[in-house]
């Protein structure tokens, strides 16, 4: 089982160093070792910086594109701090949310003569279904046979690949076309960028690809915080990611919680297909979630799990998809692949060195403490 | 004697579509044995195919490549043990984080270095491991049967085909029947005997991952040296993954995994060949021509499939070591 | 340094021999500390070359820490370890393998996929090839096996092995790496009788050629059969140093139970009612489908506490577990206000709850609370889904924080803060949480293990007084301790449990510490019923 729930550990210092403070050490970690790599290549880290960030937010278009990947972060975030809540370690966010998009196309196929606001609801409930479908056998093998949950999904991301394919290629394909990809929704029946709501309202904002999916995202955030934290199938999921012996004591389930959290996390994961379907490609295609999935976990990493956290760590990590594909246009000789190796370098300290720093910083704080005191 | 050569053809892609598995494979028994999870050979073989590519084509010599890239995956499996076994960091996490930067690390400095896109530049033959073809194959190759099987199957390999052939035996020899060996498998069992019987776990553990990693880099090696003439992006696609797969399929055992790596190497190949020879249209409208059209992703998908089965106990018990996963904590 | 009161004769204190040998071990002056507890204090100890040494106490009275430090698991914080008179620095196990240490533990240090032959290479392979040190090892094995009796089939699979083999492979083990001196913790525990008496053979072997045992057991008859000298420790320190033939198992029961100031209760003569929870032949197996609980049959009645006493690791978590609905039983019958809980017909905690039934479980931190928690989210644990904190969809967070308010301000919890996480409240302050949670529901038969573990004294008297608060309000209580004092001064009937069975029962007002003290170590002197 995964053991990185919540923060707790940092005895002896107040509680927003193990949440805020480690985090952001780890993230600082990561950029320095990023901008070392960047030296390596001979490039000017600080100059790199400067256009990533200016990138991201340095202009309102800007903002708009940092918004649009910030919402896929969102939802494969929220889908993987989920499964960690019960202690599951939850890889397949990316075959969870290729399998949402296929439940957004045949919601959207047959019944694109409908507007956008009556899809939505059905839309929504399909990406759900069919993400948490595509947990559920993993969830299951885990919970009654013990097949470890990080295999399967792993197994399971694979397989999704080559249903869709298959699927693309030879069932779903719009006729006449060579590239494996559905036909395009009728416009009207695919979500509104938000620069087209902001025209109903009277503001000009420029285009973008964020769309109301962008909502559902914070709606989706809302809703988990209320799960998790103020209902009793939350109380049982964290009791069971904390402690199963005391979950056993006090007649919780282990078994039945580690499924619903998996299709909890399923179905946010399928979640981000109303993003990317739905929303900015407005058809089904190949590898929509390429990525999302993995940086998913980073993004629950170093948001602790929590919605409010996730959101900024999902900023983040959209920031620095804009931004890289900014820096990548600005200085050839840095390609846009970059922001995979900072990804990477987040998750490796903030994830698997995550307690390389701490006793540094307990020690630092014991130290001020006992001067102060 | 068409479906014989045919066959013959298919044993013969299989085998070279089966080394990089096999070598993956291999190192996976050295660290998951050890009690290591370990979900980034994918990252390590590609990352040690970059290496192999750039530094052969560097120094014009394709066996420093290689030494090369078995260098960069051993530096990456310290990098997973300095994550795991000294700072008892989530293993599953540390191989993500890995494949995550060996995936942004090879295109980035492959751009940087040699602006093609991605890709490294193109090898020429000599810094490229080449077909070796075994003595008196051109002379037996008429021979009905055995000929074709020696002239096209056996002969016409490169080095690191036979090498890793060679290797599997060499790591079934290491594995059990030499002292690292026993130790390797208790390690991984039941650490706390290995400590009172006065071995270091974390020694013992990464050298364990050493080895692991120059098995990555070797693979890598294979890929972009042998199989092809550069480092193209990505190039791995997944193979990393089977790997696991075969592994867990043969039980963490060398000559069980080599043999499902063969299997899944088969059904690739056949599924490759299905695409072309197949035709749909060939079949009546209706399932008959959906199944033909389905057939090769299902075979595609075949090992995936398997590896499920056996995880959920269908087709027999898989029994991880029993320490996997665990940081050894010396508690009392 | 004084050394501590000795009863008779006392052997050897380091320097003066009886036989011209120098002692096989002398440990001088040994102190550990784990943070703020004194685990070993000032420990001086004698064992003489070829004798078979028992050292006897209590759970926490430092035995299992004090052998570490001697087979290099810990390193002492103070004091000097003599091997055959010389002072050797310990600090791995390889130093105390090389300085002829060997040892058995508690749980085997085997692996169970390997052969006898493997796990006994393990660490001295003899070179790099197995191979050519296997031939070696068998030889080495087959006279080993000879010399002490010890026969086992090299090429068997540990894992199939039956308990008492495994142990043997164990000692085996020592021997293969030239152990003089072998450390044997708590031996008997996992063996049936007839493997118990045969490994008292295989020691006395061992003795004959000259070896030495240290035998590390609560079981006062391993002590008196087999024993040459003896060691009791209590808390942490040597309370004595006897030769076994100079002492008798009456002694050793008071030295290592001890003459304790009782924090006696103040409590009314008990007016039980009803039997509202009996337990009929009940047998429960562990995880590793070890036999804990072996036929256990008695009652409890309302308006009355069933104190439980024994040591450690006899069969009692089992048993709560098996009580409280955790566990199935794999044998017999719990019958529960009017309800039936066997095999057959299992029922789970919640179910269980809703019956009447209140749980304080041994162990706080691994299941009573969730240490990350708030105090309020862990005063709700077994009872989060009870509508009075809960809504249709939403749980009634105020409503939550209130009553843990209440019931903190009640059972003087401080601080009294129902936000602050479970694990930054005082063990003490823990309990009540969890006592104030389980006894708020008003069960009608309350189970509870380990109450005042690692709880400060005002705590505890506390939670005595509560406890026997509940017992006059009618309420049936099965109290389950390792602290005999706090048996003997809530219950009314005691029942002593030792092996997995009831070794006896007796009426509070009849029990002193030298009968306990002996039933806890499987005798029972009123029927000379022994315990395994």
């Amino acid at each position: 089982m995964a053991g990185g729930a919540a923060a707790s550990g940092m005895q002896g210092a107040p509680r927003w160093v193990g949440t805020v403070l480690l985090p952001l050490v780890n993230l600082l970690a990561a950029l320095i070792v990023s901008g070392l790599v960047i030296l390596a290549i001979g490039q000017d880290p600080i100059r790199a910086m400067g256009i990533l960030v200016n990138g991201a937010f340095g202009y309102p278009e800007a903002i708009g594109y940092t918004l649009f990947y910030t919402t896929n972060f969102i939802f494969t975030g929220l889908a993987v701090a989920v499964a960690f809540h019960c202690g599951l370690f939850n890889i397949g966010g990316e075959g969870q949310a290729t399998l949402g998009g296929l439940g957004v196309a045949l919601v959207m196929l047959p019944l694109d003569f409908l507007p956008w606001w009556a899809l939505l609801p059905l839309a929504i409930l399909a990406s759900m279904a069919f993400g948490a479908a595509w947990a559920a056998i993993p969830a299951y093998l885990q919970a009654r046979r013990g097949s470890h949950i990080v295999i399967t999904t792993i197994m399971f991301n694979f397989i999704a690949a080559t249903v869709m394919v298959y699927l693309l290629v030879n069932v779903m394909i719009a006729p006449g076309q060579m590239s494996p990809e559905t036909r395009r929704f009728a416009p009207d029946a695919t979500l509104p960028l938000l620069s087209e709501v902001f025209a109903w309202m009277g503001v000009k904002v420029p285009r973008s690809p964020v769309n109301l999916s962008l909502v559902v995202a914070l709606i989706a955030c809302i809703g988990v915080w209320v799960l998790i934290w103020r209902t009793r199938w939350g109380y049982e999921i964290r009791t069971v990611g904390q402690n199963q012996q005391a979950a056993v004591y006090a007649g919780i389930s282990p078994a039945k919680n580690i499924v619903l959290a998996m299709l909890i996390s399923g179905a946010l994961a399928g979640m981000m297909a109303l993003n990317e379907i739905m929303g900015a490609n407005e058809r089904l295609l190949l590898n929509f979630s390429a990525g999302y999935g993995f940086v998913g976990i980073a993004v629950a990493l170093m948001g602790r799990n929590h919605p409010a956290g996730i959101i900024l760590a999902s900023l983040l990590f959209g920031a620095l998809y804009q931004g890289g594909a900014d820096l990548a246009f600005e200085i050839p000789a840095i390609s846009k692949e970059m922001v995979i190796v900072i990804q990477g370098l987040v998750i490796l300290f903030a994830g698997a060195l995550e307690y390389m720093f701490r006793p540094h910083l307990l020690a630092l704080f014991r130290r001020r403490t006992a001067a102060a005191g | 004697m068409e479906d014989i050569r045919f066959f013959i053809l298919l044993l013969d892609a299989t085998l070279r579509v089966s080394v990089p598995l096999i070598l993956c494979a291999m190192a996976g028994v050295f660290s998951e044995r050890s009690g290591i999870v370990d979900i980034s050979l994918e990252g390590k073989m590609l990352l040690g195919a970059f290496a192999a590519a750039s530094i052969a084509w560097l120094t014009g010599s394709v066996w420093v490549g290689l030494l090369a890239g078995m260098g960069v995956g051993m530096a990456f499996s310290l990098l997973h043990g300095f994550a795991c076994i000294t700072h008892n960091g989530n293993q599953v996490v540390s191989g993500v984080a890995i494949n995550i930067l060996a995936t942004g690390l090879t295109i980035v400095l492959g751009i940087a270095f040699f602006r093609e896109g991605g890709r490294t530049p193109s090898l020429a033959a000599d810094e490229r491991f080449r077909p070796i073809t075994l003595p008196f194959a051109d002379a037996l190759a008429d021979v009905p049967v055995l000929g074709g099987i020696y002239s096209e199957l056996i002969s016409g390999h490169n080095i690191l085909v036979y090498i890793t052939f060679a290797l599997v035996g060499l790591v079934w020899y290491v594995v059990y029947r030499t002292r690292f060996g026993l130790r390797l498998r208790a390690v991984g069992e039941s650490p706390a005997a290995v400590d009172t019987a006065g071995i270091s776990v974390a020694r013992l553990r990464y050298q364990a991952l050493m080895l692991n990693g120059a098995l990555c880099g070797i693979a890598g090696a294979y890929l972009s040296t042998a199989q092809s003439a550069a480092f193209i992006k990505d190039m791995s696609a997944g193979k990393g993954f089977i790997a696991l797969a075969a592994l867990i399929f043969g039980k963490w055992k060398p000559v069980p995994a080599m043999l499902a790596c063969l299997l899944f190497g088969f059904l690739e190949a056949l599924a490759a060949r299905m695409q072309g020879m197949l035709d749909p249209s060939q079949f009546a409208e209706g399932l008959g021509r959906e199944l033909v059209k389905a057939l090769p992703f299902f075979i595609e998908a075949l090992p995936y499939i398997l590896v499920v089965l056996l995880l959920a106990g269908f087709v027999g018990k898989a029994v991880a070591p029993k320490a996997i996963g665990i940081p050894y904590i010396k508690e009392r | 340094m004084t050394h501590p009161a000795t009863v008779t004769s006392t052997v050897g204190a380091s320097g003066t021999m009886v036989s011209g040998a120098p002692p096989a071990i002398e440990l001088v002056d040994i102190n550990k500390h784990f943070g703020p507890v004194h685990a070993n204090r000032d420990i001086c100890m004698t064992v003489e070359p070829g004798s078979i040494h028992g050292v006897i106490g209590e759970n926490g009275a430092g035995k299992s820490t004090l052998m570490s430090i001697l087979y290099g698991f810990y390193q002492a914080d103070s004091g000097e370890i003599r091997i055959g008179g010389q002072p050797v620095d310990i600090r791995t196990p390889l130093d105390a393998i090389a300085a002829g240490i060997g040892m058995v533990h508690q749980h085997f240090m085997l692996v169970d996929s390997f052969t006898v032959l493997e796990n006994v290479m393990l660490g001295a392979e003899g070179g790099l090839l197995i191979r050519a040190g296997a031939e070696r090892a068998r030889e080495e094995l087959r006279r080993l096996e000879h010399e002490y009796s010890l026969q086992v089939d090299p090429d068997a699979i540990v894992g199939e092995l039956p308990v008492g083999v495994q142990q043997r492979v164990e000692i085996l083990k020592a021997l293969y790496r030239g152990a003089d001196i072998l450390i044997l913790d708590e031996p008997t525990g996992v063996l049936t009788p007839q493997e118990a008496d045969h490994l008292f053979r295989i020691l006395a072997a061992l003795k004959g050629q000259g070896k030495t045992v240290i035998l590390i057991t609560h079981k006062l008859r391993e002590i008196m059969a087999i024993t040459d000298h003896v060691t009791v420790m209590r808390r942490g320190a040597v309370v004595a140093n006897v030769r076994t033939a100079d002492t008798d198992r009456e002694q050793l029961a008071e030295l290592m139970v001890g003459r304790k100031v009782l924090l006696r209760v103040d409590k009314t003569p008990a007016k039980p009612g009803d039997v509202l929870l009996s337990v009929d032949k009940l047998s429960v197996v562990d995880a590793s489908r070890v036999e804990r609980v072996k036929g256990v049959s008695f009652a409890v009645r309302a308006g009355e506490i069933v104190g439980i006493a024994g040591v450690a690791g006899n069969g009692q978590p089992e048993l709560l577990q098996a009580l409280s609905g955790m566990v199935a039983p794999s044998g017999g019958a719990v019958h529960l206000l009017g309800h039936t809980v066997s095999r057959s017909a299992p029922r789970g905690p919640r179910e269980l709850r809703a019956l009447g039934l209140g749980h304080v479980p041994e162990d706080r931190l691994r299941e009573g609370l969730i240490a990350s928690f708030p105090a309020y989210e862990s005063a709700l644990l077994g009872y989060h889904d009870r509508a009075d904190c809960n809504g249709v969809v939403l749980m009634d967070r105020e409503a939550a924080v209130d009553a843990c308010r209440r019931k903190m301000e009640q059972y003087d919890v401080r601080p009294p803060n129902p936000m602050l996480g479970s694990a930054n409240f005082s063990g003490g302050n823990q309990q009540k949480i969890v006592l104030a949670r389980e006894i708020e529901q008003d069960p009608k038969v309350l189970l509870v293990g380990q109450p005042t573990r690692g709880v400060d004294i005002g705590a505890i008297e506390f939670i005595h007084r509560r406890l026997v608060a509940m017992r006059d309000a009618g309420k049936a209580i099965l109290l389950v301790s390792v602290e005999l004092d706090e048996i003997m001064s809530l219950s009314d009937r005691i029942l002593v449990m030792f092996d997995g069975h009831i070794v006896g029962e007796v009426e509070a007002g009849k029990a002193d510490e030298r009968l306990l003290g002996l039933m806890m170590a499987g005798i029972d002197p009123r029927g000379e019923k022994q315990g395994a």
